[in-house]
């Protein structure tokens, strides 16, 4: 007995040493929650230019790219490639600014910039047409897939109240800085897209959230890992029709930019920018409960540009 | 001793078509040119013709010079085009090189060939395009490729994406397998083994037995003004040309040949230590005594004798095509629905030989072999399966590929108003009634709004809306839906493919003030 007894508990030790070796790396992305950023604004506000450019001056108020990527790191991307249209159609992440990004990253000492999008069409001609996959392989960047469950690991939501558990694409769970970089648009199920919406691009099975209450689900997976850094591409702006659109018409030149480390905070920024209520999108209202960031943007610090 | 050299070329000739076709299937990544290679699929006899019969012209017209060609030089096709007779001439070769592989004469199988070929001809007549899925040459040789040699190459590419992912390479694309699909495969892998079976063993037995195509050629090559036969003053009866005719045509104790089940590989001419065999011009004073009637005799007697055994109550199959429905579920469509530029369910089952090009080359993966969708005659024709995927709204790709007109070119713009079925909605099976919850993901992916979110005041939820008009059936809507087991909303097939009404565009009016200060 004792003999067995042993075995079973080596066998136990065996396997939570093992998991440690596993996925440590994992572990310490959860941790990565840097609120010690020392970071000079709350949010960014900048308008009146090109994409590269309204991020450059962005970023560069904010301390610069090093503030967030140290020399040797890994970093994630994700903006919207969620459609198979043109840039000019406001359905994907504009692809300059994605572009400017991994520029920044790359010349901050990023060892790896990885890109990926778990896209609604057929992620190959997404990736194409929408101008990313060029804009990332110039810039220096790994375009990766998205669309195929390997990449996709389970883990568990502690603090969701309708989601509890998803998988999540490999890439998130194992860089070292996670940067957002949603496009503003109008939304059918939940009238606004922008950074927390952005983030149903990172797990497996949508299809869940929109079963299971589609805004709680999305305030739900906000509380897991936090982007390290929110770009809102607002330069073109789907005004409705959402998210997809219809065609061009639908679309208006905002020339806009919104940069926060908190995705309440600039999601309720955006909304007003697009002009909405803040108080109308449900899922901004239920992450602040869930205290994943603050909609009270009058005790924030905010740094607005006009070009 | 010119002649020797007819069989080089058939090899260059028939590999090179054989490549083409394949390249063609397992383009996965599509990266062949946009237009110019329709060459590929242009002489390939039976996709030709149902398209000539569609539109009768110069650009659809290569089964005329298959024919030509025949009546010329006797069954080019089947050495030089054919792509499973490529196929079988490999096997075969490997055969050769292994077992020291040598053939005789052997005796023509007239009923069976003819019999079959009376079959599909007359099936086909009758309003079921049955046999030709089943029989067509080029279509067995697709749905190998599609069924049994994609998947492998698929897997070989993910194996080695998964290995270059290892060393942090994300340089080429994982391929997804969507769909499992049993009849197809089963189907194919008889084919496959009937084929390499007799192609190991008897060379062409399965084009002068089976293949249709074979058959009707072959009836036509007893017309050729060019025909194989022995040079009698010249031939020392060495047998030489007996042991590699894969056609087992050459009877070297009568000195005749078949010529009909001669499929010009010209195998003969390369062997031939002397002029002892060549290509005649029928007028020219035989060299060899006339044929005697005897075969053509045998075939009338058994076309009638067939003709009036045959069931004739396969007149009716257009009524018996009955749409397969499970019982169980209640999002029942009434028909399976056919892809963008098919025009109607009618042109499609008529002209689709199931050759699955269309199923390799989907970017999407809507496209599927159907199973009893369009009933049992329609078995392996391609339907939209949206359970799957959905169609891609910028995308035309199966219409430029599609050889026999079932599903015809199509521009990008006019494809995206191509109705192809209605959207209908299910309100009791749908969330944001059952659930009194937000969803919307139908309106999500709808490209042209024919499904939107309208406030519903009874419950105070924004809920779907449908407008059949704007709806292209692309079944974006029916993919997206969550719920289970049945979908909130699917798309009903149209009998006849509509226009739909363009949707609204009105611009937006709104002025940007770029100096303005934010509203935060």
């Amino acid at each position: 007995m004792k003999r067995r007894e042993f075995l079973k508990k080596s066998f136990k030790l065996g396997c939570s040493v093992g998991a440690y070796l596993a996925f440590g790396d994992q572990v310490k992305a959860f941790a990565a929650d840097k609120k010690t950023r020392d970071l000079p604004f709350d949010l960014v506000a900048i308008k009146g230019e090109e994409p590269d450019i309204m991020f450059n001056r962005a970023i560069e108020s904010l301390g610069g790219m090093k503030k967030f990527v140290k020399p040797n790191q890994t970093v994630v991307v994700k903006p919207n490639i969620g459609w198979d249209v043109e840039p000019e159609r406001a359905g994907n992440t504009h692809p300059l600014l994605v572009k400017q990004i991994i520029k920044q990253c790359m010349d901050s000492g990023a060892k790896d910039v990885y890109v990926f999008d778990h896209t609604c069409d057929k992620w190959s001609r997404c990736y194409a047409n929408s101008g990313i996959e060029a804009a990332v392989k110039d810039a220096g960047g790994k375009i990766v897939p998205g669309n195929l469950e390997k990449y996709y690991q389970a883990v568990d939501i502690p603090r969701g109240k309708r989601l509890t558990h998803a998988k999540v694409h490999e890439l998130i769970l194992s860089s070292d800085v996670f940067i957002n970089v949603p496009i503003l648009k109008s939304h059918g199920g939940t009238k606004l897209t922008i950074s927390m919406k952005n983030l149903m691009g990172v797990v497996w099975d949508r299809g869940f959230w929109h079963r299971n209450s589609l805004n709680q689900c999305i305030a739900d997976y906000a509380t897991f890992r936090k982007p390290d850094l929110n770009v809102i591409d607002a330069y073109y702006v789907m005004k409705r029709n959402g998210p997809r659109g219809v065609s061009k018409a639908d679309v208006l030149k905002m020339k806009s930019q919104i940069i926060s480390t908190d995705m309440v905070a600039s999601d309720t920024a955006a909304a007003k920018l697009f002009g909405m209520d803040p108080a109308d999108i449900p899922y901004i209202g239920f992450a602040d409960q869930l205290g994943v960031g603050s909609r009270d943007l009058s005790g924030l610090n905010i740094h607005r540009i006009v070009l | 001793m010119k002649l020797k050299i007819l069989k080089k070329v058939r090899v260059v000739v028939s590999l090179t078509f054989f490549f083409a076709v394949a390249s063609l299937f397992l383009d996965f990544n599509f990266s062949l040119p946009e237009n110019g290679y329709d060459f590929v699929a242009y002489l390939q006899f039976i996709p030709s013709l149902l398209k000539f019969s569609l539109f009768t012209s110069l650009a659809t017209a290569g089964f005329i010079f298959v024919i030509l060609f025949t009546l010329m030089f006797g069954r080019v096709y089947c050495s030089f085009l054919c792509p499973l007779g490529c196929l079988q001439d490999i096997f075969a070769y490997i055969s050769k090189k292994i077992n020291k592989k040598e053939y005789l004469y052997s005796l023509s199988h007239l009923k069976t060939r003819y019999g079959l070929l009376i079959t599909v001809v007359f099936t086909y007549f009758s309003g079921s395009i049955i046999g030709l899925i089943l029989l067509d040459p080029y279509s067995n040789f697709g749905r190998i490729l599609t069924h049994i040699a994609a998947p492998v190459v698929i897997g070989i590419n993910n194996s080695l994406v998964s290995a270059l992912e290892k060393i942090n390479l994300y340089s080429i694309y994982p391929v997804e397998l969507k769909g499992t699909n049993l009849s197809p495969f089963f189907f194919s892998m008889t084919v496959l083994g009937l084929i390499l079976w007799m192609s190991l063993k008897y060379g062409r037995l399965y084009c002068n037995t089976i293949c249709p195509v074979g058959t009707f050629l072959g009836f036509l090559s007893r017309y050729s003004l060019f025909k194989i036969k022995f040079n009698l003053s010249d031939c020392i009866k060495c047998k030489a040309c007996e042991r590699v005719c894969k056609s087992g045509c050459i009877d070297l104790n009568t000195q005749k040949i078949d010529f009909s089940r001669c499929v010009a590989c010209y195998n003969c001419f390369n062997v031939c230590p002397v002029s002892g065999i060549e290509y005649q011009w029928i007028f020219q004073e035989s060299k060899e005594q006339a044929f005697k009637d005897k075969g053509k005799r045998d075939f009338i007697i058994q076309t009638a004798a067939f003709l009036l055994t045959f069931p004739f109550s396969a007149g009716g199959v257009e009524k018996q095509r009955k749409f397969y429905k499970k019982s169980t579920v209640p999002v029942v469509r009434k028909t399976g629905i056919t892809p963008p530029g098919s025009l109607s369910l009618k042109n499609f089952l008529n002209k689709c030989t199931a050759c699955h090009l269309c199923v390799s080359i989907c970017p999407a993966g809507v496209l599927q072999p159907s199973f009893l969708e369009y009933g049992l005659l329609g078995i392996m024709q391609p339907r939209m399966d949206y359970k799957i995927s959905f169609c891609n709204y910028n995308c035309v790709a199966c219409s430029r590929v599609c050889p026999s007109g079932a599903i015809l070119k199509q521009d990008r713009e006019e494809k995206k108003l191509i109705q192809l079925g209605k959207v209908k909605f299910i309100q009791e099976n749908c969330v944001v009634y059952t659930q009194r919850t937000d969803c919307g993901a139908c309106a999500e992916h709808c490209p042209t709004k024919a499904v939107r979110l309208v406030l519903n005041k009874k419950i105070d939820k924004r809920a779907p809306q449908i407008d059949e008009s704007i709806c292209v059936g692309c079944g974006a809507c029916e993919f997206a839906c969550p719920t289970k087991p049945h979908k909130a909303i699917y798309v009903e097939n149209n009998p006849v493919h509509l226009k739909a009404k363009k949707p609204k565009e009105n611009k937006i009016t709104e002025d940007v003030d770029l100096k303005k200060i934010f509203p935060f």
